[in-house]
């Protein structure tokens, strides 16, 4: 009963925050409502006690991803005009786009297909621990897909740093191991002069 | 009479609605006996701060408010609320308010996990690890919206350094908690706290030995030193670089708002002490099991490190000069995440072998 009263609350947050996402005029308030929908959509996670998820939603979206993401929004000088000018000519697949996702979460909430709406949350024990329950399957029943997965990453890394490596001529860094390295023998030479006399 | 409130929400509220007006009533209560001494902490953190960076610097610090100067923090609070509050023309006024509410609204919802003392602790959640990355990841929006929010180029500047050293340093902070995640089995801040206590120095009464500092070495010190540069305290501090962009993000800002940033930096320097204290230093643990030591409470044990860190962080501040930005980015990403890394691999393979400490 209480659950359900706070999953309202949240899911009208959600709802809110998700629809200023697309109607924002301002592109870094669209961005923060972005962040402000994961957020909610984590709380809604963690009411379904799928704390590892929520909280890694939380911790990789909204920690990282959502940072970079400002960040890049914040340095461009968008033109909204030049944004909007496009409106109708892709309104056909938008709306297509849209239509497909409200059937398929249509699906999902009517639930007969997966057998979810028979299912109840299960009361798990004391001891149980979502985060290892979650490693102990990735590690063992699917460890070749979660592998996979990583190669991708690496991929993907090595890959990114590949396009935006670039070795420009004649720049002046400086190496600090090499600073701490030098003795004072390396740069400083006393010479023996012979004493001369005051004129 | 206990018996009598306990049974009040129920009586008041029917059977569906009271336990749930208990437990938030409850949790309330216990967060707002977190909340109003950690903010007191905080004000007599900044009077702290004065009194030792005077004397290293052979000073006497502030001493003209109440006995010792003990009010100071006191009437800098009064002062600081009385202020005006100025919004910059053009600003954005909303994100400009919401700011210092981002900034300390983490440092302030992580102690939710944080074990005072054994069973003391709000939510004793299983995964309170990963809430506490979390929380303190979410820390730099604050920055952020505060330097795009004021429209001046100083706090931009200031932010978009912010961020990025942000960032960087938390990549290696988290690696050094996955160590201790892999030494302690848990993401549990109390059993990781109880795991230290096991061991065989601490069979001795040797508490200290056995706690996650000696084995994790190299990885404190990454996990401070990047808690200093996450907290973008000195030497880290080109955040607020004086000599180059005034006081970055919070340039704009007046008054409380002002004072919010303020009561954001101190509270996290607050919270990394405590983390340090509890992933590396035995949390409420005495340091040696005998009658001597064990006249002290629990709580009084953490108290009692989480100042002995707090401190390092002002001794810093008046010992070294402030590191060049490229500095900090080579030393957090050259040097503290490989060794991170390097160290995770040690410690794995460490636990496969016979010597296993963690068993």
């Amino acid at each position: 009963m209480f659950e359900t009263a706070i999953f309202y609350c949240f899911a009208a947050v959600l709802l809110f925050a998700a629809l200023r996402v697309i109607t924002a005029r301002n592109p870094v308030h669209a961005a923060l409502y972005l962040v402000l929908s994961f957020f909610t959509a984590a709380a809604i996670w963690m009411l379904l006690r799928a704390e590892f998820l929520a909280i890694t939603l939380v911790l990789v979206y909204v920690g990282a991803v959502m940072v970079l993401f400002l960040f890049v929004v914040m340095m461009l000088d968008i033109n909204l005009e030049q944004l909007r000018e496009g409106f109708w000519s892709y309104l056909p697949l938008g709306a297509t786009v849209g239509i497909l996702m409200a059937f398929e979460m249509a699906l999902m909430i009517g639930g007969r297909y997966f057998g979810f709406s028979e299912a109840p949350l299960k009361e798990s024990a004391a001891g149980y621990s979502n985060t290892k329950a979650l490693g102990r399957l990735l590690y063992t029943e699917y460890a070749f897909a979660f592998e996979i997965a990583a190669v991708i990453l690496l991929v993907a890394i090595v890959a990114a740093v590949a396009l935006t490596l670039r070795r420009r001529k004649g720049v002046k860094t400086q190496n600090p191991a090499e600073q701490t390295r030098v003795r004072r023998a390396d740069r400083v030479e006393l010479v023996s002069m012979p004493a001369e006399r005051d004129r | 009479m206990v018996d009598w409130i306990l049974t009040r929400p129920d009586a008041w509220f029917g059977p569906v609605w009271g336990p749930a007006v208990f437990d938030t009533t409850a949790n309330l209560a216990f967060i707002v006996a977190i909340v109003v001494p950690l903010l007191l902490c905080v004000a007599y953190l900044t009077l702290w701060e004065r009194k030792f960076i005077g004397w290293i610097q052979i000073r006497i610090g502030p001493n003209r408010v109440g006995p010792l100067g003990l009010l100071q923090p006191i009437a800098d609070g009064i002062k600081l609320l009385l202020k005006e509050i100025i919004v910059p023309t053009q600003a954005s006024t909303q994100l400009f308010f919401v700011a210092p509410v981002m900034v300390l609204m983490p440092a302030l919802a992580a102690w939710a996990v944080i074990p005072f003392a054994p069973e003391v602790v709000l939510a004793d959640v299983n995964a309170g690890l990963l809430y506490l990355m979390a929380m303190t990841s979410l820390g730099v929006y604050g920055v952020i919206i505060a330097g795009w929010a004021s429209n001046s180029k100083y706090a931009f500047l200031g932010a978009m350094r912010s961020a990025a050293q942000m960032v960087s340093y938390e990549l290696a902070m988290g690696f050094s908690l996955v160590v201790v995640l892999m030494v302690s089995g848990s993401l549990n801040l109390s059993d990781i706290v109880n795991g230290q206590g096991r061991g065989s120095f601490a069979a001795k009464g040797l508490n200290f030995l056995s706690w996650n500092w000696l084995p994790l070495l190299p990885i404190v010190v990454v996990y401070f030193v990047s808690g200093v540069a996450e907290t973008n305290r000195a030497p880290f501090d080109v955040v607020e670089g004086e000599s180059e962009i005034v006081a970055g993000h919070m340039v704009e800002y007046s008054g409380m708002a002002f004072a919010m940033f303020f009561l954001g930096e101190y509270a996290n320097m607050i919270l990394i002490s405590t983390l340090t204290a509890v992933m590396f230093f035995g949390g409420w643990q005495a340091p040696i099991d005998s009658a001597l030591f064990n006249w002290l409470p629990p709580f009084g044990w953490l108290a009692l490190k989480v100042f002995v860190v707090v401190t390092l962080f002002l001794w810093f501040r008046a010992t070294f000069p402030r590191y060049r930005y490229d500095q900090i980015m080579r030393l957090g990403w050259k040097i503290f995440i490989p060794l991170t890394l390097a160290w995770i691999a040690v410690i794995g393979i460490w636990m496969q072998t016979p010597w296993s400490l963690w068993r």
